[in-house]
């Protein structure tokens, strides 16, 4: 592994496009994506349902399902290109230097395995332990994530476990190897505040002890807000916003970040019914020309129909809305 | 042309152009094996249909055999003659049209079989996985018992049983019948037990327990949404199957109690024509075993790429 | 069944809908018999419910919140009949659902529930398309006559769950985790029940989408008078939806009460803590503080109490004796230290 120099980011992802040949024409579902990842970082993605936080995941571990492919750009893991490594090698990242908790649980766990047999067998993949040593750093590792009854329940099937339970499972098997990057793809959704709390600081925890860094994928904003460093906000296959975590949340620049922090539901003050933006995502095969957010944008003018907007830094964070773009160039645009 | 008619007539063009749309009918024009696998399949199912249209000779027929022309080899070689341009065997077939009419026996045969133990075996399966408790525990003795016999003892037994049932004039009549019902016998525990593995999978999944909230019936469910679900293997099994039979086929008629030598299938063809293999006239197996081979080539081929073309994700 | 026949439906008012008796559910997740021979292991049987009434008024959302395996999905799945209970009764519109001998009832009483699943991915057919599957309780309860009626419904369908019509040509395995959970919403809309079972019908979907479907689940039920019973572990979103809220804690309902005397004045001490471990979106700097302690494992649950090995004002009573749920205001708590009012 190469040493890599103190700034340089762990993870970074340059430009990466993810497209669906299909025969009716190639769908984008992921458009132009750059981001990166310090070691020790947690990076947030949260977005809309569809906006492709998935899919740049599962890119970046190299498991995009075919038809998808990853048809352009690059992802650099410690100043290695990955995205065009042959299956072998990616084969050994992952888990190994790379671990990923998927959105559903059930499929990376196989249903006719016992959980301590799959755990196992994936600690003795990467770590050159004894039968016995694997299955005490499983139990150690099931107990980490807070299932009750570890020794008990070692040895269940998938089935018998609750939702969020299984969900511990899987995000057991990512940390085995302790790996350098994590994919997190929603790890907590299956769970009550208690647990999520539990595998926050597990997390963060790793984070701060070995530097690992996180790519964190949730829907829940007191997640985000608890857990992360910075943000990244998507929408439609592209970034609108990123930024440190406090500026994104706290003070939305982008109007659908603003619209996204609007529809959280609080506590405390009811509410007949919860503000929603208004209409849906476009379907990838209807992505409009300008801004993708501009049918649903209370802000859209005839600049934002006809041009995507670029990503720009606004005080500490990057925004790609027009609504910031110097007043010249915007009242040019708009005749 | 009454608005009746004119309906119907749109409808069905209807259906045809939404055939040749649909994903199915794409995936098999994107695909140049499978294109080939069938046309090769098509022709062959064709060829047997057909068999006395396109073959000089009906090799079953004992009066139109010579055993002055046996041994001739094929046209290419120094002796060889264009009546028998594939050769002939040792009683003076035309191998050509010995093929084309054992095509004819090992494809029905073989086909025949693969569907009554496929069908046989996936509802057992489904059954027995889906239902579970005793039920699972018999049928899958009952499989397990099954596999450890060998199929040829299996398909013996039968025969045996059914001959000392019915009376001897009987039997030639029936030759076929029990000889494809054996051969389904042996093979239906493959399935069971494939399509019960995958259905007790499929069945905690939570797509099915929806269907019992909306208040399916286990039939329908097991029929709706499980079998599409563990029709994948099935139909692999299948393809292999089908190879298994026309050998075991070939295999009893060899020993005997299948078909009667008189009429040999491509199985019989090739059994015979070992015999001849060191001793010169390698033709008499060589050509039956090339059919035959392409025939099973073909088939799995196909069955590839249905278990493909099914399955939504690999579109 | 007797204890059917005992629970006084008229009592609650005319407008219950649904009502569970001491319901309970057991697993045998015993290691195979050779095994326990063998290596002399016990018996083990998980009591995932283990006696949990409630009543759910016509036209109401119930809410069941806990910890992770406390068994909130097991009740869901108990009230649609996906299981049978090991124990004690359900009633639905009066009608005993969940006896032995109560089959015939049961199938006339399914069409009118529905459920919607916690795992989007795992709660649609892969085989077939978004429109079949949308379309299946139309179908399978005959609604429309013809397939054109059911196309243009699954069109409308999908339209108000914020996808496209054009969509359900479509299969599962084309659509994102939250586009999935609203495909499966639809399902259970289409089949117009009365009554709705939502297993955490929105942890899949961003706060957006999230914010339209509560929006559109709250105004379904105030056209049609639907009854939920809802499980999230939002509780914000909680807050937002439910009329009442019961909170579970190892099998056991341990307090349940209006939603705003939950939230304004938690008793028992389990939702106490479960209300200061709401993370923080303020930022405000304040510290979650996670439910202390070890989570108990349900195969061998703690004597008496079963959150006393958690609970600061667990006394000697807590460990020996099972508290019972008693009214206290609006709410039914069941904790030995509100009973003895070392707690308020
Ligand atoms: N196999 C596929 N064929 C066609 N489109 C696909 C396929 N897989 C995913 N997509 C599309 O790609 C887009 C991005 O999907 P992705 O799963 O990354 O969303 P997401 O941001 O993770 O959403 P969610 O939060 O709901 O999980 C979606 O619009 C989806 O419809
Ligand atoms: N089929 C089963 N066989 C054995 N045990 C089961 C089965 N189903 C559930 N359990 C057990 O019952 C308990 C309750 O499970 P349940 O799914 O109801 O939890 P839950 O409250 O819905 O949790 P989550 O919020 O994580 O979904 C768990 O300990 C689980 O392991
Ligand atoms: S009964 Fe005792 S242990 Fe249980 S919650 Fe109340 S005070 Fe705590
Ligand atoms: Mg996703
Ligand atoms: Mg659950």
């Amino acid at each position: 592994m190469t040493t890599a120099p103190a700034n340089q980011p762990l993870l970074e992802i340059r430009n990466l496009r993810i497209e669906f040949p299909t025969r009716r024409g190639i769908l984008v579902a992921v458009d132009d994506i750059s981001l990166h990842i310090d070691p020790g970082e947690i990076l947030g993605v949260v977005g809309e349902s569809g906006a492709g936080k998935s899919l740049t995941g599962a890119a970046v571990i190299g498991l995009l399902e075919p038809p998808g492919r990853i048809a352009d750009g690059q992802i650099i893991l410690e100043g290695g290109r990955i995205d065009n490594l042959p299956y072998e090698e990616m084969r050994k990242i992952r888990g190994r230097r790379i671990g990923a908790i998927f959105q559903d649980p059930l499929t990376s766990l196989n249903p006719l395995y016992s959980v301590s047999r799959q755990l196992v067998e994936t600690i003795q993949t990467h770590l050159p332990l004894s039968e016995r040593q694997a299955r005490a750093r499983a139990l150690e590792l099931l107990q980490e994530v807070g299932i009750p009854g570890a020794e008990e329940r070692i040895d269940h099937y998938p089935h018998q476990f609750s939702g969020g339970m299984r969900q511990r499972v899987v995000i057991a098997l990512a940390l085995c190897a302790e790996p350098r990057l994590i994919i997190a793809d929603e790890p907590t959704t299956a769970l009550d505040v208690s647990i999520q709390a539990q595998i926050i600081s597990l997390l963060k925890r790793l984070c701060k002890d070995h530097q690992t860094a996180v790519m964190l994928v949730t829907h829940d904003m007191g997640v985000i807000a608890e857990a992360a460093d910075r943000v990244a906000v998507m929408y439609s296959g592209r970034i609108a916003e990123v930024g440190p975590v406090q500026d994104v949340v706290r003070r939305a620049k982008h109007p659908y970040t603003h619209g996204l922090m609007g529809s959280i539901p609080h506590i405390g003050h009811a509410v007949a019914k919860l503000t929603q933006i208004e209409g849906s995502m476009p379907r990838l095969q209807e992505i409009p020309p300008g801004c993708p957010f501009n049918p649903r944008c209370p802000e859209a003018d005839g600049r934002c129909r006809a041009e995507r907007p670029e990503l720009q830094w606004i005080e500490n964070t990057e925004v790609a809305c027009h609504r910031f773009d110097a007043p010249e160039a915007r009242s040019q645009a708009g005749d | 042309m009454s608005v009746a008619e004119l309906d119907a007539v749109g409808r069905v063009t209807d259906l045809v152009r939404r055939c040749l749309d649909s994903d199915i009918y794409f995936s098999f024009k994107s695909s140049k094996i499978t294109m080939i696998a069938a046309a090769v399949t098509a022709a062959m199912f064709l060829a047997a249909v057909f068999a006395p249209l396109i073959t000089p000779q009906n090799p079953y027929d004992p009066a139109a055999l010579d055993l002055m022309d046996s041994f001739s080899p094929p046209v290419w070689i120094e002796e060889g003659t264009w009546t028998y341009f594939l050769g002939s065997d040792d009683q003076g077939r035309d191998l050509y049209s010995a093929i084309i009419y054992g095509l004819r026996l090992s494809l029905g045969v073989g086909f025949a079989a693969v569907i009554i133990a496929m069908l046989m075996g996936v509802s057992l399966g489904l059954i027995s996985g889906y239902i579970g408790g005793t039920l699972d525990a018999v049928i899958m003795r009952i499989a397990d018992v099954q596999i450890s016999f060998p199929a040829i003892l299996i398909v013996l037994l039968i025969d045996g049983v059914v001959r000392g049932i019915l009376p001897n004039e009987r039997h030639d009549d029936l030759a076929l019948v029990v000889i494809t019902f054996a051969l389904a016998f042996s093979a239906w525990p493959q399935f069971a037990r494939t399509v019960r593995g995958s259905t007790l999978v499929e069945k905690n999944k939570e797509y099915v327990q929806a269907a019992r909230v909306i208040g399916r019936s286990p039939l329908w469910i097991m029929a709706g949404h499980v079998l599409p679900n563990v029709m994948g293997p099935v139909l692999v099994i299948a393809t292999i199957s089908l190879a298994v039979a026309i050998l075991g086929e070939a295999t009893l008629s060899f020993l005997g109690v299948g078909v009667p030598p008189t009429e040999p299938s491509l199985g019989t063809l090739i059994n015979n024509g070992q015999n001849f293999l060191f001793s010169g006239e390698w033709w008499i197996v060589i050509f039956p075993g090339i059919a035959l081979a392409t025939l099973v080539l073909a088939v799995n081929l196909l069955g590839d790429w249905l278990r493909d073309a099914l399955n939504p994700k690999l579109r | 069944m007797t204890e059917a026949a005992q629970v006084p439906t008229e009592a609650a008012g005319a407008d219950l809908l649904l009502r569970a008796h001491d319901l309970k559910r057991y697993f045998d997740v015993s290691p195979p018999f050779l095994n326990r021979v063998i290596e002399r292991l016990p018996r083990a049987i998980v009591k995932a419910v283990d006696g949990v009434s409630f009543d759910i008024g016509r036209g109401e959302t119930f809410s069941l919140v806990g910890e992770s395996g406390c068994g909130k999905s097991t009740v869901a799945r108990l009230v649609v009949g996906l299981y049978q209970p090991t124990a004690g009764g359900i009633t639905f519109d009066g009608i005993d659902v969940a006896g032995q001998t109560a089959a015939e009832a049961r199938q006339n009483v399914q069409s009118r529930m529905q459920m919607i699943f916690q795992d989007p991915y795992a709660s649609l057919n892969p085989r077939w398309r978004v429109a079949n599957i949308v379309a299946e309780p139309i179908r399978a309860r005959g609604l429309l006559p013809s397939n054109r009626e059911v196309k243009a419904r699954v069109g409308e369908l999908l339209t108000q769950v914020g996808l496209s019509p054009a969509d359900s040509e479509k299969y599962p395995h084309e659509f994102s985790g939250g586009q999935r959970q609203r495909i499966s919403i639809a399902r259970a809309l289409a089949g117009s029940p009365d009554f709705l079972v939502c297993d955490e019908p929105t942890s899949a979907l961003d706060v957006s989408v999230q914010a339209q479907i509560l929006n559109l689940m709250k105004e379904l039920q105030r056209q049609y008078h639907l009854t939920y019973l809802f499980i999230s572990h939002d509780l914000a979103v909680v807050y937002h939806v439910s009329t009442t809220v019961g909170v579970m804690y190892l099998g056991r309902l341990v307090e349940w009460a209006p939603t705003q005397t939950l939230f304004n004045q938690p008793r028992h001490p389990y939702t106490r803590m479960l209300l200061d471990a709401i993370p923080d979106l303020e930022m405000t700097g304040r510290q979650r503080i996670p439910v202390a302690g070890e989570v108990p494992s349900p195969i061998n649950p703690p004597s008496g109490c079963p959150f006393h090995p958690r609970c600061p004002h667990a006394d000697d009573r807590c460990r020996a004796e099972m508290p019972t749920a008693h009214a206290t205001g609006d709410s039914h708590v069941a904790c030995h230290a509100v009973d003895d009012g070392r707690l308020s």
